[in-house]
């Protein structure tokens, strides 16, 4: 992504905490989808995962990141017998998908602690240049 | 020399530098979960003897004196930031760069008084 103008330290921040946010999203719709059933393989649900990549600002030095896209991830969707299932296929099976629900709350920790982080960066760099401008005052 | 040299002596390169050092440590906080980021610091004691030198631009004392991070134990997917080495280097940075406001702060009242005649 170009900018019009040079990259500066809300414009870092801002976008690590989007990044980080949408990577926040993902972790709820996994969990949310943890444990669910379908009637094929292929409509089973499986994790969903953020590609982080750096997006560097040659005018500035500074680099933030971006969300290249998003990808499923994770292990097949385990097939299980159960002909009495209202999805059941011909077979008698369902698909569960098999979202690995420790996974993705430690996931939720990680991003929760990163988009702090973004937050308090935002803050110190905000005083700091509300100091600058009180210079001589 | 410009004016604001005379007037400032080294505290104006050094917040240029100290703000430049803010935006980098930044981004290794923003790129703290992205596999391959490597971790970027300025060396700030040597970019501000070298900007001080004569004839040197503030722009290529800084970007001469941009290191790459040596991370303390390396991560399996290429990432060398390292939080608690980042989140303690930006809390320095800030605290340099609200300490050269100060004295920047000092010689302006100084330099008014003596306008004034006070």
């Amino acid at each position: 992504m170009t900018m019009a103008h040079p990259m500066n330290v809300f414009d870092v921040a801002g976008r690590a905490m989007s990044a980080q946010l949408l990577r926040l999203n993902t972790t709820a719709s996994n969990l949310a989808n943890a444990g669910g059933v379908a009637g094929s393989e292929a409509e089973a649900y499986r994790s969903m995962k953020p590609v982080f990549r750096t997006s560097f600002d040659k005018a500035s030095g500074l680099a933030t990141v971006d969300v290249q896209n998003v990808v499923t991830a994770g292990p097949a969707p385990t097939k299980r017998h159960d002909p009495s299932h209202p999805l059941a296929d011909a077979d008698g099976n369902v698909f569960e998908s098999a979202v690995d629900e420790t996974r993705e709350l430690v996931d939720m920790l990680e991003t929760a602690r990163h988009y702090q982080n973004n937050v308090e960066v935002m803050q110190a760099a905000k005083s700091l240049i509300l100091d600058t401008l009180k210079l001589g005052k | 020399m410009a004016i604001g040299d005379e007037l400032f002596g080294v505290h104006g390169k050094a917040l240029e530098l100290r703000s430049q050092r803010l935006g980098l440590l930044a981004s290794n906080i923003a790129n703290a979960a992205t596999p391959g980021y490597k971790a970027r610091d300025v060396d700030f004691t040597a970019a501000l003897a070298a900007a001080e030198g004569p004839g040197a631009s503030l722009e290529s004392a800084s970007d001469a004196n941009t290191k790459y991070r040596v991370p303390l134990q390396p991560s399996m997917d290429g990432n060398t930031v390292e939080l608690s080495t980042e989140q303690t280097m930006f809390a320095e940075n800030a605290v340099a760069y609200q300490t050269t406001l100060s004295f920047l702060n000092g010689r302006i009242t100084t330099l008014t008084r003596a306008l004034r005649g006070e």
